[in-house]
């Protein structure tokens, strides 16, 4: 019974999850282009290349700084959005649904629709700077701004899913703690620092790895506000994974990038949770 | 390796705060949780004493700290709303409107023309055909195969089921892009390129929502188990009578989610069809921002319109669950 319940969701995780991902590893050793009968064993040569090639350096560090900024925006963002929606006003109700909206709606959509904000012509970003006398920056056309763009507009559709976690987390805390607290005089700011603060760092942490994770994984965002572009001044390895695969029809070096962004996200999994379990040790 | 960090967090979590309201009778309707800890208000550790309803805070509502939080709640619903706004009002604003300087935040002549013209650049209707398919198809078939796993990891003992759920859950750490290439070629071999059933397939292995279903499973009494077990019920009846019945509060939030997952997926169907009739949603706007030419906003923000209402409409609806669930998956994991 056991085996017959399981089967299915087990044999759809092993074909389309952890056989691709091993047959990947293979591919990343190969030169191929879907067209030729079979890859051609090449051995690391995919690998020296990449590691060769001065783009794979400028996509790398891409990645690192929309991951960056990305993460660190939705988390202290969220928190605070989050402790705000904690107050009881009478429009907080709409201010937690609306902070949630984004999230909602299809990457897709959030990035064309910033593709429309930041048209330097016809769209709000002109509106913006021209209230401080200032000309929009041509966003999504220039190598200078547009990776701050993507990130600006996945932060934007992130920072709802933090504050809202966040916000379950904070009415989740213990209230007598807080009433003693309060009673020994902690107020505000104090009260943050040493109170509700440490007592989210689980949650902080959780969404930290997550965070790392789902930005490096980025990808309907890029693909249709930048398409990595231009050059690849807004590539992540998600777009770069993409474009080698499906467009170039470079199947080993696709594979090899792909190979670099897994160990990458492994290797942070790993490093968070040593770090979490010698927290927990202390 | 392959143990998932939430898990582990939450123990974390968990056991360095025993006193957490995790193991009281209403973790298992985190729904439920969220809206009745909200009402009581007790639990909202607000950080400044106005907003505490105690005996000496309603004298002194209009303190300046109120005024500052209303402005900054004001602020927080603006970040959000105006971009949502400006893509429905673009949507509805005629051409004029749309490339106006100043800036027109409201047009005085409504119009439906920009829908009607994305309608007729791109295959809207078909768009929508396709994902809902496809949407729905998946959604029934992952969360049947979901809430059959839960089940028996939840209530069959057998060797190695530690190991196998570890397995499962595992999964969700393999970043998706490494899998892109295999699953496009399997597919491919299975010659169900270009159709629905080539969009649905690899997507249907589910990780997160047996987890939450197994998460809810698992406080189902023993006492109704066994009941049911000497009524000689046997396990196809017990789900189906005794389990599923309990939990559906987490069924409905798990099919939601998974549901909103499916619709918003972008780079699996965008490899996997390859004319504009099979397309979804979320790529046929693409594709009709590079028909109508770049700065078509009129018709483009139509277009954006008609792909993101549909997930909007169901969250106004059914917001409660979707954020239960999703913060469920997040905390109480």
């Amino acid at each position: 019974m056991f085996s017959i319940l399981i089967l299915p969701n087990l044999a759809m995780i092993l074909t389309f999850s952890y056989w691709p991902t091993l047959y990947n590893a293979f591919f990343s050793l190969t030169d191929w282009d879907f067209v030729q009968p079979s890859p051609i064993w090449v051995g690391l040569k995919n690998y020296v290349d990449l590691f060769q090639d001065s783009e794979f350096y400028l996509v790398l560090r891409n990645t690192a700084v929309f991951t960056f900024f990305t993460v660190i925006v939705t988390i202290i963002g969220g928190l605070a959005i989050a402790m705000l929606l904690a107050q009881r006003t009478k429009i907080s109700g709409l201010a937690r649904t609306m902070t949630f909206a984004p999230h909602m709606i299809p990457g897709a959509v959030v990035g064309i629709l910033w593709m429309f904000m930041f048209d330097p012509q016809y769209g709000l970003s002109r509106w913006a700077f021209a209230l401080f006398g200032q000309s929009s920056p041509q966003w999504t056309a220039t190598s200078k701004w547009s990776l701050w763009a993507i990130i600006i507009a996945y932060s934007w559709q992130r920072l709802g899913f933090v504050a809202i976690i966040y916000y379950c987390a904070i009415l989740d805390l213990p209230a007598e703690v807080f009433e003693a607290a309060r009673m020994d005089g902690a107020r505000g700011w104090r009260l943050f620092r040493h109170m509700t603060y440490p007592l989210l760092h689980p949650v902080t942490y959780f969404l930290l790895i997550t965070g790392i994770i789902a930005s490096a994984q980025a990808f309907d965002i890029i693909a249709t506000l930048t398409e990595g572009g231009p050059g690849v001044s807004s590539a992540t390895l998600t777009w770069m994974v993409y474009q080698k695969a499906f467009i170039d029809f470079d199947i080993g070096s696709a594979a090899a990038q792909s190979m670099v962004l897994f160990v990458i996200l492994m290797i942070v999994t790993v490093i968070q949770v040593r770090v979490g379990s010698k927290k927990v040790d202390e | 390796m392959s143990v998932p960090t939430d898990v582990q967090d939450r123990e974390r979590f968990e056991a360095r705060h025993p006193a957490l309201p995790g193991d009281s009778p209403l973790s298992g309707e985190p729904a439920t949780a969220t809206s009745s800890s909200h009402g009581g208000g007790a639990a909202v550790p607000a950080d400044n004493e106005q907003v505490q309803p105690g005996p000496f805070g309603r004298q002194r509502r209009i303190a300046p700290s109120r005024i500052v939080i209303y402005l900054l709640m004001i602020c927080v619903l603006l970040v959000f709303t105006v971009p949502i706004y400006w893509m429905f009002s673009s949507a509805l604003k005629p051409n004029s409107d749309v490339y106006s300087w100043p800036i027109k935040w409201f047009s005085m002549h409504p119009t439906m023309e920009n829908f009607i013209d994305a309608m007729r650049t791109a295959p809207f209707g078909r768009f929508f055909i396709n994902s809902v398919v496809t949407s729905v198809v998946g959604t029934a078939l992952e969360l049947t195969f979901a809430i059959m796993s839960a089940y028996a990891f939840a209530f069959i003992r057998v060797p190695l089921k530690n190991f196998l759920f570890m397995l499962m859950l595992g999964s969700m750490m393999l970043p998706g892009h490494v899998t892109l290439l295999v699953n496009y070629i399997t597919i491919s071999r299975m010659h169900l390129l270009n159709t629905w059933a080539g969009i649905i397939l690899p997507g249907l292995g589910s990780a997160f929502a047996m987890f939450l279903l197994y998460q809810q499973m698992r406080q189902v009494s023993t006492e109704i188990i066994e009941a049911a077990v000497i009524d000689g019920a046997g396990h196809l009846r017990r789900l189906m009578q005794v389990v599923l019945p309990i939990c559906r509060p987490m069924v409905i939030t798990a099919g939601l989610i998974t549901f909103m997952g499916k619709w918003n997926e972008y780079v699996w169907p965008l490899i996997v069809t390859s004319t504009a009739d099979m397309r979804t949603l979320p790529i046929g706007l693409k594709f009709l921002q590079s028909q109508e030419g770049y700065t078509n906003w009129g018709a483009v923000m139509a277009g954006s319109v008609m792909v993101a209402a549909p997930m909007l409409i169901v969250f106004f609806i059914a917001q409660k669950q979707i954020v239960g669930g999703i913060s469920a998956g997040a905390l109480k994991g």
